[in-house]
């Protein structure tokens, strides 16, 4: 009999209109209040403190003051050059290739779609030990033996900062092309043939078609990819970790997120590490935003 | 004609990296450290020694890795794809006070790099004690924004008419979600398998700084660890790399289609 109330009881409580909805959403607002609301305020006020063994201190701007250093200026170089190459290379490369990909005329899809798509199964630390030793000083090494079909002299990769940014920039070329061929496929395969015969009809060349049709069509996608390559690119650090660990030599391939880390958990600076992460935030949201506003995100097309 | 050579050539670019590191894992570790990465394949040089290390000789420890990566991606998979599943769900189907303000909250969340909290989640892991733990690797990261709002946008597409019939027939609510719901979700929870797992396989910046002991670590943050200038286990780290993508290689191989698919649906409509 007790029993039986009891299931009764918690029988309607699961079921009442009124408390279900919150039953399904209590994940997440206990995963936000836990681990992103709490952590979010905490590092403001870090950002505002020197904290030493045991004892904190409110130090006002001091920590946002020490941002002007080399170091700071350098990372956020690296990161923004970072976020810029990958831009350039990752959006029209692999949109070029997947309309290749797209075209009735190609054969073998399946092979290369897949085989384009492999390397991103691959956990960057894998590929990072790959391209690392890849790019060896040694004249033999593969890189260098590659640059030297060219007549190219061998070249010490990862101590100078241009080839050292190349070689990041290789390797996060090679990990996710694939995945961005995917997003543009997916995309194309939204365009409905009708409109490419309507315009062959009218005389279009594939150019004309590629600008005139594929493009526009494509911009909800091409927004996408770009958004999330901002995010990457900012937010870049495991690449740079398995090429260098934490000791950057003259903070070559030292980014944003390597400088908290190496601040946060090596020097034990938690409050200037926590101002360096709030300036990360600033940067990407406002990037976002502005990218966001132009390209007319914020119409929102129907869901 | 240029169309297939331009292919050929990015399947290349593609390719060759995991042939050469193929090739590389069967060369003694210094001959690495020494060379790089070379396009010299010498038979007589080559030998299956690193696999008998990374099995044998290593105490195991490879294989402790292994097993913990396994382990967190099983537990982060299931887990994770469970509670966005509800979250999504109930988004999706039900009006109540503050919704709009939750589907706000996860686009914002969708928006901040979580890199800036890792010394705040730190200090909070080190006051719950999962620290150098499953629970450590997991916990935070298990309720996933992209998740739940790629599971909000399919659940928004299920009949809302179900919801009532399932009522009417005295379903409850979480039976409505289980009995009914589920299996019209399991296009989206194929996807989200598949990505989740990719994410919590890769995992790197968060558990670097969660696990401390060496036999805790996940096959990255191991394979991380050979890197260092004190250890000599160079002899590992390409049969170690090799080990850890093969099984993906083949997993994926036999499920192209769920994978390719599992980054299209979600993907574009953000």
């Amino acid at each position: 009999m007790k029993a039986r109330r009891k299931w009764s009881l918690t029988n309607t409580f699961l079921n009442s209109p009124k408390f279900v909805p919150y039953l399904f959403v209590s994940p997440f607002i206990i995963a936000f209040l836990l681990f992103y609301l709490y952590p979010m305020i905490s590092t403001i006020i870090m950002s505002f403190q020197e904290i030493g063994f045991g004892e904190v201190s409110y130090v006002g701007l001091a920590n946002y003051e020490k941002l002007l250093n080399k170091h700071y200026l350098s990372a956020l170089m690296t990161s923004t050059s970072y976020t810029f190459w990958t831009i350039l290379i990752l959006i029209p490369l692999p949109l070029v290739l997947a309309v290749l990909l797209n075209s009735k005329h190609t054969r073998f899809k399946n092979f290369f779609r897949s085989s384009l798509f492999m390397p991103a199964l691959t956990s960057v630390i894998v590929a990072g030990m790959f391209f690392r030793y890849s790019f060896g000083e040694n004249p033999q090494t593969l890189m260098n033996s590659l640059v030297g079909l060219f007549g190219i002299e061998p070249i010490v990769w990862l101590q100078n900062s241009t080839p050292a940014m190349i070689g990041l920039v290789i390797l996060c070329t090679w990990r996710w092309l694939g995945v961005n061929i995917i997003y543009f496929l997916s995309g194309l395969q939204g365009i409905p043939d009708e409109i490419y015969e309507a315009a062959a009809i009218d005389g279009a060349n594939r150019w004309d078609k590629f600008r005139h049709i594929t493009i526009p069509n494509l911009k909800p996608v091409i927004i996408y990819v770009l958004t999330i390559s901002v995010f990457g690119g900012y937010k870049m650090f495991a690449e740079s970790y398995a090429y260098w660990q934490t000791a950057t030599p003259g903070d070559i391939g030292m980014t944003i997120v390597s400088y908290i880390y190496q601040v946060g958990f090596n020097n034990f600076e938690m409050g200037y590490a926590s101002a360096i992460g709030i300036t990360l935030l600033l940067i990407v949201l406002i990037i976002n935003l502005i990218q966001l506003k132009f390209f007319g995100l914020f119409k929102k097309e129907g869901e | 004609m240029v169309y297939l050579f331009v292919l050929i050539l990015m399947a290349l670019f593609a390719l060759l990296p995991f042939f050469f590191m193929l090739v590389s894992s069967f060369k003694p570790g210094a001959e690495i450290i020494k060379n790089g990465i070379n396009t010299k394949i010498e038979l007589d040089v080559m030998s299956f020694r690193n696999y008998f290390i990374l099995f044998k000789e290593s105490n195991g420890i490879y294989l402790d890795w292994y097993k913990n990566s396994v382990i967190i991606t099983g537990l982060h998979t299931v887990i994770s794809v469970f509670l966005c599943a509800l979250v999504g769900y109930g988004l999706a189907m039900y009006e109540f006070k503050g919704k709009n303000l939750i589907f706000v909250l996860v686009l914002v969340l969708l928006m901040v790099p979580i890199e800036i909290l890792i010394l705040p989640l730190y200090k909070l892991s080190v006051l719950l004690h999962i620290i150098d733990t499953y629970a450590g690797v997991i916990l935070p990261f298990v309720v996933s924004p992209v998740a739940i709002f790629f599971f909000r946008q399919f659940a928004i597409g299920l009949p809302r008419e179900l919801l009532d019939a399932g009522r009417i027939d005295g379903c409850s609510e979480f039976g409505i979600f289980f009995r009914i719901m589920m299996p019209l979700m399991k296009p989206a929870f194929g996807a989200m398998v598949i990505l989740q797992a990719m994410f919590s396989w890769n995992a790197f910046v968060w558990p670097l700084i969660v696990l401390r002991t060496n036999t805790n670590f996940t096959l990255p943050i191991g394979l991380a660890s050979l890197i260092t200038p004190y250890g000599n286990s160079y002899d590992m780290l390409f049969s170690g790399a090799v080990a850890s993508v093969v099984p993906i290689i083949i997993i994926f191989l036999f499920n192209q289609k769920s994978f390719i698919s599992g980054l299209t649906v979600g993907g574009v409509k953000g």
